[in-house]
């Protein structure tokens, strides 16, 4: 057995099987084990390596061959497949709150497996084919039923699929690169195309409109799986990039251009969201700024430090934004739009959902005592020493997006004192927001508990890693 | 392959693709991508053995009925009745640039893909550019999907000067066998509104 068959082929025939099944609730089990089990079997058997399950001697091989390209999961990329699935499964799971799961399970683990696979394909390049897949298996998910595609589906579609072309011509111009360094022209015409394909990808300032729009005009929950995983998977590939050629590697003009960007995107999303009065805008505004943070830590010239920032982030974040995406979906049924004029008082009616919403929004943002904390923290003072202005301007940012929360709060808890307190979410809705509050603060108050697990996740880079 | 022939086949795209801007009837779009990528056939037959070109012909012509199939069950057809604010003349004039700034890029395009004739590097472009021109000009699904159908041909024909790798061949032909039933999924979602096509932003 190898392992792009068990994280890769099986998930996909899943994904498809249960496409076939009729009940919400068994197609909600159902993808929340095996995505559980796919994490815990990364977790307990990377691949090439032996394990003795009583008379038996167990064995992943990490290399499947397919049309003479290899397909491999390394020993090192275990972890991101333990995290991936068990994002999954904790997504997955919250359908059961949210329902909807005969569409957001099946698809979510398809698009799930093609990103692993892109993850897996060597050479690293033809991952942007696999992504592009995966966008194109992910517009079902992202449709509302009985609407027609809206303009932000159409943007996600155009910008993801330009992404491609974009980043395999690169390819083609960094192996010349590679081959001779000193020409300055190639080096250039490689890193425009290098820099518009990952600005498409990565829904860089100013192409993220479609993000926006999307949160908007699609179910939230959705939205929300999309907009970690697409992220998630498109900066590993930036990463393996980054690791493959020196001189992006050893390039300072590179990483100033990354910290500008980065910062661009908190910083005009900071503002924007200050702004926001639409929930779905606002915690689209918060999933950009999260991309432009991770690019921040990637930029640091201490690279083993940025990556380490980067992969920290990783669990915090799928689980502010997994609260924060499902009490919007629990308000979404409630009202008739997701403007906060429409959620006046709603907090009365909703006590766990509001906590849920502002709380996920507030630990995303790196509030004290939440899982973000710790990280955003180390990562903001290494900027300071880096770059005073560019430190300024991180918490400028931080200020528009905490404003935002804060107005969010705002509308929800205007109400008529004789209203009375009475919490009308569902049992399902009350443990699944309940359980990921109490995530997000266990994990800001002992934040080494993910320290070994994730600890080894920069040794995936070859380069990078050392 | 004769040089000549290639240059019949560049600007046999080159007319597909300024017919496909200037088309309003969906039937006649159809037509003239299924022309379109006959001609893609013709250019790439030179990198390409003719096993995997003529493969990856008839995943593309496969795309095209998928479009066809979802137009043909779409009682209303607003694609066919309604008409972009732009006029023909329009469309026209913006193709016209297109071509005039293809036609001056080619040469030192030419120079970056060493492997590439001249006429299959005019070609390429020629649809990226029609393909983003089109993508620029509306925001109706099937518009769209032919816009990237378009530009995405275009970027295939450039890079089978570059790679001939079946795993790549195979995942470019799924991509656009995908496009082609993300947009059939796109346009019956649409059809029950009667939503006119407009302008982008």
């Amino acid at each position: 057995m190898t392992a792009p068959l068990i994280w890769i082929v099986f998930p996909l025939l899943a994904g498809f099987l249960l496409l076939l099944l009729p009940r919400e609730r068994l197609v909600a089990y159902l993808g929340t084990i095996i995505s559980a089990l796919l994490a815990a079997l990364a977790f307990w058997l990377p691949s090439d390596t032996v394990r003795q399950l009583g008379p038996f001697s167990l064995r992943i091989e990490s290399t499947l061959i397919l049309f003479g390209r290899q397909i491999s999961l390394a020993p090192a990329q275990q972890i991101v497949l333990v995290l991936v699935y068990g994002i999954g499964a904790f997504w997955f799971f919250g359908t059961l709150a949210v329902g909807n799961a005969r569409r957001i399970v099946p698809f979510g683990l398809v698009v799930t497996a093609l990103l692993v696979a892109s993850l897996a394909v060597r050479p690293f390049l033809y991952a942007a084919l696999l992504i592009e897949l995966a966008v194109m298996l992910s517009i079902p998910l992202l449709i509302q039923q009985g609407k027609a595609p809206g303009r932000g589906l159409i943007r996600f579609l155009i910008y993801q699929t330009l992404a491609m072309p974009f980043i395999l011509f690169a390819g083609f111009l960094l192996s010349g690169v590679d081959v001779g360094p000193a020409d300055v022209g190639l080096v250039a015409q490689a890193a425009i195309l290098l820099g518009l394909g990952f600005a498409f990808l990565l829904a860089v300032f100013p192409l993220y409109t479609w993000v926006p729009l999307l949160a908007e005009e699609a179910p939230p929950y959705a939205v929300g799986f999309i907009l970690i995983l697409f992220p998630t998977f498109s900066l590993i590939f930036g990463l393996n990039f980054i690791d493959n050629y020196s001189w992006l590697r050893d390039s300072a003009q590179f990483s100033e251009a990354l910290r500008s960007v980065g910062l661009l995107m908190i910083v005009t999303s900071g503002v924007w969201a200050a702004f926001q009065r639409h929930l779905g805008r606002l915690f689209a505004y918060g999933a950009v700024a999260e991309t432009g943070i991770s690019l921040l830590a990637i930029s640091l010239p201490d690279k083993q430090l940025g990556l380490q920032i980067f992969f920290y982030l990783l669990v915090p974040r799928a689980l502010a934004l997994g609260v924060w995406a499902l009490s919007i979906a629990v308000f979404e049924k409630q009202v008739p739009d997701l403007k906060l004029s429409s959620l006046r008082g709603m907090a009365r009616a909703f006590p766990l959902a509001t906590a849920g919403l502002v709380l996920a929004n507030l630990a995303l943002i790196g509030a004290p005592l939440m899982a973000s904390f710790p990280i955003r923290q180390v990562l903001w003072e290494n900027l300071a020493t880096l770059s005073f202005p560019s430190a300024i301007w991180f918490g400028v940012a931080g200020l528009g997006l905490w404003l935002g929360a804060l107005r969010t709060l705002m509308a929800l808890v205007q109400s008529q004192e004789d209203v009375p307190w009475k919490s009308n979410e569902t049992w399902d809705q009350r443990a699944l927001i309940g359980i990921g509050l109490l995530g997000l603060l266990l994990l800001g108050l002992f934040p080494q508990w993910a320290q070994s697990l994730l600890s080894n996740l920069p040794a995936m880079f070859e380069h990078l890693g050392k | 392959m004769p040089y000549f022939s290639l240059w019949v086949a560049a600007i046999l795209l080159a007319v597909a693709s300024i017919g496909l801007l200037l088309s309003r009837d969906w039937r006649w779009s159809l037509g003239l991508l299924a022309g379109q990528y006959l001609a893609a056939f013709w250019l790439t037959l030179a990198y390409w053995p003719l096993t995997m070109s003529a493969a990856q012909l008839v995943t593309n012509w496969m795309a095209v009925a998928v479009l066809g199939m979802t137009q043909l069950d779409i009682k209303n057809d607003p694609v066919s009745e309604t008409s972009w604010p732009e006029g023909a003349l329009f469309r026209a004039f913006a193709a016209g640039l297109v071509l005039i700034t293809v036609t001056s890029a080619a040469q030192p395009v030419n120079a970056w893909l060493p492997n590439a004739s001249l006429p299959l590097v005019w070609g390429g472009l020629m649809l990226i550019g029609m393909g983003l021109l089109h993508l620029g000009l509306t925001v109706h699904p099937l518009r769209i999907t032919l816009g990237l159908l378009i530009t995405l041909a275009g970027f295939e024909i450039l890079y089978a000067s570059l790679e001939n790798s079946i795993l790549v061949t195979g995942l470019l032909a799924v991509i656009t066998l995908g496009l082609a039933l993300t947009g059939s999924y796109l346009v019956s979602l649409n059809a029950p509104e009667e939503a006119p096509e407009t302008a982008a932003e």
